[in-house]
């Protein structure tokens, strides 16, 4: 297999602050010394990113001697925390900003999709919009005048393709940014997780469309926080940690590694977890912690089929509401369609009074899940009013159900566990 | 295919290019994106509005009769010229046609960031677009001040073109284009890192067109000041211009040398700095 990316210590440095770069005495200092022949001081003082711990210079290496290869045909998956450098990477390697150390070597046509509807403009018509998307992201005209139907089709607007986007639904608008970047034709496809921002059946579209290419022998990469669908659909994963290459290898092995260091701050420490921007809810009561516990009461979130799974949530009341309902919810990591969810279950608040902790737990005794990588989405509401009160969704690491032993232990579990009839129907 | 083999890749990203860094293979490339660009900018601009592409016309119309009645009338600057509106208009359409390229370059990366943050396409296509699509907008004026020429020219008033020495125009049109360009280039390239000067920009357009026979004949100043004139790369161009059409003003080709000149010079600044700025604005705007 040849290699048709090579990056090669490549490092990028940011400077914290309202200005993102150099200041004006630093640039003409930094120019003194490039023509004394030495690197420029600001570059001496950078420190490691470390989004959590305050530093003690402006200046940050957001990537710091990254060094891979990418063989033609690979899926690679690049997974880290937020503000870990993946971002930064996709952006060197699709060229909109340059690395600041280090060189990037590509054989192939480069597409990268960081955003869907890159230029388009509202005035203009859907027609006239595919093409100068189409243009934006590489294609000649030509290219674009030959695809067009099979674009049209695949956006499903051919009855506003006259119509400037502006007056679109914004779905259709997606839809129709989409099915231009769909059609591009790239040896080498970078994709950024924040197309996966659309609806359900959009996400699975995009999956979809990056399953295709890579079935057709092209080389994606692909940043992710759904560890499910990099594990569906990677064959390598590579975990950036505050700017440096903590782990290259298998999916499975790197993800494991991803959770193990997730895990080490503890499921309910997970700062998304803390960071109440990233909760919805009224807060009349919050969780405080949920973790997620195995047969023998130690804290894991890897089990087998069939394993006995406990979830253990404490939650704390500001406000005692008229009735307090929780529920558990699994989605699949690649679609996120819902897996399996319990049913609103009430939580007592017999004597309840705001500032107390209430703990409740789940369990169950025998998981009837196949093997993969299951997120998570955590309630706590209302019955009545279909309020939420507290809602946790995919910020805690997944549950992850490994692959049993025994291939057949396989079978005994993701079957119908109620009741039910099989008929045959006769022509009459 | 060996990875020691080096020429086989087709992209090396390194941190810094080379000082003069213009891809025209790029370019060449992406040529129907700066078509379909000059396309968008000209279709959007005036598309819901009722008068359409007379908005292309009537800012300058109004410009010209604003200084008709305050310059001509009121203050009765001597123009050199029988016919006060195919002065001023000429003027405003000429300098129009520089400061439109001066001010669409100049706001490249900020008006951009959106789109360059995305994707990677060569940067340059978007002013190269800009200065286009001001050059369309500058021959549907000069087709109307043609118009106006032939108006006067009927009603008894012949405007003295110099038919002879008319082959000139296309290269005072490109001398335009490409220094307003140029001067657009390194402000937007500048802007990106000092946004003060954005602020700045407007005021020195102004400035530099009163520092510019535009709205006056080079007689208008003293005779001490005159080397203004004389310096400024730009009056040859705003004066041989008028000229042509009107016969007025001076027609001085040594001048105008001396501004292709400088306008080259200036270019290959505009472009050094802007190839610079393209490579990491995002970290900046």
């Amino acid at each position: 297999m040849k290699t048709v990316v090579h990056v090669d210590h490549v490092s990028k440095m940011f400077r914290l602050g309202e200005f993102g770069s150099s200041t004006l005495t630093e640039d003409i200092r930094a120019f003194v010394n490039k023509i004394a022949g030495k690197s420029a001081p600001h570059h001496l003082k950078a420190e490691i990113n470390d989004r959590v711990s305050t530093g003690n210079s402006d200046y940050v290496w957001a990537l710091k001697d990254i060094n891979f290869e990418v063989k033609e045909g690979e899926i690679i998956g690049l997974v880290g925390r937020n503000g870990a450098g993946k971002s930064t990477l996709l952006k060197i390697l699709s060229r909109t900003t340059s690395p600041t150390q280090g060189s990037v070597k590509i054989r192939g046509r480069v597409a990268s999709l960081l955003e869907v509807g890159t230029g388009f403009h509202p005035d203009l018509s859907g027609r006239d919009n595919i093409f100068l998307n189409g243009a934006i992201l590489g294609m000649r005209r030509s290219e674009i005048k030959a695809k067009f139907d099979q674009i049209v089709d695949f956006s499903g607007v051919q009855r506003y393709i006259d119509t400037p986007v502006k007056r679109y639904s914004s779905g259709m608008y997606i839809r129709l940014a989409f099915a231009v970047a769909a059609h591009l034709d790239p040896d080498i496809l970078i994709i950024d997780e924040v197309l996966a921002v659309g609806d359900a059946e959009f996400q699975a579209k995009c999956l979809g469309k990056m399953k295709q290419a890579s079935d057709q022998g092209r080389t994606v990469l692909f940043v992710s926080h759904n560890l499910g669908a990099v594990s569906d659909l990677c064959t390598r994963a590579i975990m950036l940690k505050n700017g440096h290459i903590h782990h290259d290898g298998p999916t499975e092995l790197v993800i494991r590694k991803y959770i193990d260091d997730n895990l080490n701050i503890r499921l309910t420490d997970s700062e998304a977890f803390k960071d109440a921007s990233f909760r919805r809810g009224t807060g009349e009561v919050r969780f405080e912690k949920i973790a997620l516990i195995d047969e023998a009461g130690h804290e894991t979130n890897e089990f087998l089929p069939g394993d006995c799974m406990r979830v253990r949530m404490q939650m704390k009341v500001n406000v005692v509401p008229q009735e307090l309902m929780a529920s558990i919810l699994l989605k699949s990591g690649k679609s996120k369609e819902i897996v399996t969810s319990t049913n609103r279950n009430e939580v007592d608040l017999d004597r309840c009074k705001p500032g107390d902790v209430i703990t409740v737990e789940y369990t169950f005794p025998k998981l009837s899940l196949r093997p993969g990588v299951y997120e998570t989405y955590y309630w706590l509401g209302d019955r009545r009013e279909e309020t939420a009160f507290d809602v946790v969704d995919n910020l805690l690491p997944p549950v992850i159900i490994k692959l049993p032993k025994e291939q057949s232990e396989l079978f005994t579990v993701g079957y119908f566990n109620e009741n039910f009839n099989f008929d045959q129907f006769k022509e009459d | 295919m060996t990875d020691s083999n080096e020429s086989s890749w087709n992209l090396i990203i390194k941190p810094e290019g080379r000082l003069f860094d213009v891809k025209f293979k790029d370019l060449w490339d992406y040529r129907d994106l700066l078509i379909l660009l000059v396309r968008r900018d000209i279709v959007t601009v005036y598309k819901q509005t009722l008068l359409g592409f007379f908005w292309f016309i009537i800012p300058p119309v109004l410009n010209a009769l604003t200084y008709v009645i305050i310059f001509g009338l009121f203050a009765k600057v001597p123009t050199g010229s029988d016919n006060l509106i195919l002065f001023y208009l000429s003027g405003v359409i000429a300098w129009g046609y520089f400061a439109d390229c001066i001010n669409r370059t100049s706001s490249t990366f900020r008006t951009n960031a959106s789109i360059f943050g995305k994707v990677y396409f060569p940067r340059l296509i978007v002013p190269m677009a800009s200065v286009l699509s001001a050059l369309v907008k500058f021959f549907v004026q000069f087709l109307f001040l043609l118009v106006v020429m032939a108006y006067f020219g009927i009603t008894g008033f012949a405007p003295y073109i110099q038919w002879e020495l008319l082959w000139v125009l296309p290269i005072v049109l490109l001398l335009m284009a490409l220094s307003g360009m140029a001067i657009g280039l390194i402000i937007s390239s500048l802007t990106t890192k000092y946004r003060d000067l954005s602020n700045i920009v407007p005021f020195a357009v102004q400035f530099l067109m009163y520092a510019t026979p535009v709205i006056y004949p080079y007689t208008f100043f003293p005779e001490n000041l005159r080397w203004i004139f004389d310096w400024n790369p730009l009056s040859p161009m705003i004066e041989i211009f008028r000229h042509l059409l009107l016969g007025t003003d001076r027609f001085n080709l040594l001048q105008l040398g001396g501004s292709a000149l400088f306008t080259v010079f200036l270019m290959f600044i505009g472009l050094i700095l802007f190839s610079r700025t393209e490579r990491n604005f995002m970290d900046t705007v």
